[in-house]
């Protein structure tokens, strides 16, 4: 790969190389935990920690990693950064922990995670691939927050949890969307930002 | 790189998996005590929700003194008797755990378990809310299956032992914005004053479909349902046939109420 700049390095994944957008990396969380921005913001904050400490560890000692064994050794550093955040989340962050609950666990299975340790960090220096795994995990959470604000404010009414339409159920006047509260709007929103985003950027489009 | 030998993968694993337990577990016992004490301030953040002593501007200090009229007691299901805290601490007892323990659970027939719980505890936890002495209120820990998940959550009865003063549920995993409104406070304050038993002392409370028809007497048994979640409101309302039956609270609450009569 030719030489890059920190800042190319950081800003890149987010619109240009993004991993939901162009990668289509790490759907999966980004159905689950968008139906509320507060959880969707905590769950970005929590996989751009992940990915940018582990891509950190992993590239430190790249060159001690037998390569039969690597992709064990990723998963294992990887679930360690993601237990240890669940733990903290548990002990700081309990209401927002409890919300998550299981989706923190399952940022080990995340492809993105995987995908920055394999693809990148094996190749590169701790510094560059921690800032890579920030770049990364910022992309991931300008997606998320993107689904999220359209599936909270159409489906609950609100943003952040404060409420912006009011609702007829609390004697408002909108009516809440259902479609939107539930996960399947996710994969339409995702697939409208796409197309956004490769009508803006024609260079993403895939060459037939 | 250079042919690796045969034995690196295997030390290298092994030094890593060394660093990596060491790392989860210092953080597990070093945040246990945080992550308990947050525990134990959520459960009682519920149970004085559901007896409706907490104030949205309640602080998290203030809870253990609002916690000291509350008293934790255990009762044994089958006889509704109350049990010694010498014999079981109601301070350390868990119940979630105890549903899973042989010795303090049975499995449930099928045809009994209306509300989908499997096994049911020997033993529960109750809470006197305590006002000057006397019995203000009950407030008890129920639970039960709703469309996705099991819920779980507090029911305060008024002295009268038959009229719900407040409801909070406090752990579910029912579609956010449908069935997940259960946890709505306006929703839940639509159960205040409704009563679960009918003057034959039988169960007689129900979940509407949508919002509640009945009138005159029928009214004081019927709750409004949440609109699009017909099917998590039913398993509210087979949670409450369940656990105020015979084999939930209701020998708690006869005892409990032959003896205040004995009192007064």
């Amino acid at each position: 790969m030719a030489e890059t700049t920190t800042r190319e390095l950081l800003l890149r994944p987010i619109f240009r190389r993004n991993p939901i957008a162009l990668l289509v990396l790490g759907i999966c969380s980004a159905l689950a935990v968008t139906g509320k921005m507060d959880t969707a913001f905590v769950m970005s904050v929590c996989v751009t920690v992940v990915v940018a400490c582990s891509n950190f560890v992993i590239s430190l000692v790249r060159h001690h990693i037998p390569s039969s064994v690597r992709i064990g050794i990723q998963i294992m550093v990887i679930a360690t950064m993601v237990i240890l955040v669940d733990q903290i989340l548990k002990a700081f962050l309990f209401d927002l922990s409890k919300q998550l609950s299981i989706y923190v666990g399952l940022i080990i299975t995340n492809c993105i995670v995987m995908g920055r340790a394999e693809g990148f960090a094996m190749n590169n220096p701790p510094k560059a691939s921690f800032i890579d795994g920030l770049g990364n995990g910022l992309g991931y959470g300008f997606i998320l927050m993107t689904v999220a604000f359209i599936r909270e404010l159409f489906g609950s009414g609100s943003l952040f949890g404060v409420e912006i339409l009011k609702l007829t159920s609390n004697g408002g006047w909108y009516v809440r969307n259902g479609l939107f509260l539930l996960p399947a709007s996710a994969f339409f929103l995702i697939a409208l930002l796409i197309w956004f985003m490769r009508t803006v950027d024609p260079d993403q489009q895939e060459n037939n | 790189m250079a042919k690796e030998s045969f034995f690196k993968p295997f030390y290298s694993v092994l030094v890593l998996a060394f660093v990596c337990s060491f790392l989860v577990s210092l953080a597990s016992v070093g945040l246990r005590p945080l992550q308990e004490s947050n525990r134990a301030l959520e459960r009682k953040k519920n149970i004085l929700l559901a007896a409706g002593l907490l104030h949205g501007d309640t602080k998290d200090k203030d809870i253990d003194t609002l916690f000291a009229q509350v008293e934790p007691r255990i009762i044994d299901l089958a006889t509704g008797a109350f049990v010694s805290p010498k014999v079981i601490d109601p301070k350390t007892f868990d119940q979630s755990a105890s549903t899973n323990d042989p010795q303090l659970s049975q499995p449930l027939p099928k045809d009994k378990d209306i509300a989908g719980l499997r096994r049911l505890e020997k033993y529960s936890l109750v809470y006197l809310v305590m006002d000057k002495g006397k019995l203000k209120e009950i407030v008890l820990p129920i639970r039960g299956k709703g469309l996705w998940s099991t819920m779980y959550g507090y029911v305060a009865l008024d002295s009268d032992l038959r009229t719900i003063d407040g409801l909070a549920f406090y752990e579910h995993g029912e579609t956010p914005g449908l069935g997940g409104e259960i946890e709505n406070p306006a929703w839940e304050a639509g159960w205040q004053g409704k009563k679960i038993y009918n003057d034959q002392g039988k169960v007689a409370l129900k979940v509407a479909k949508g919002a509640s028809k009945a009138t005159g007497k029928a009214a004081s048994y019927e709750v409004d349902g949440l609109s699009g979640a017909t099917l998590t409101g039913n398993g509210v309302q087979r949670l409450f046939h369940f656990w105020f039956a015979g084999q939930g609270f209701k020998p708690f609450l006869e005892r409990l109420r032959s003896e205040e009569g004995k009192n007064g």
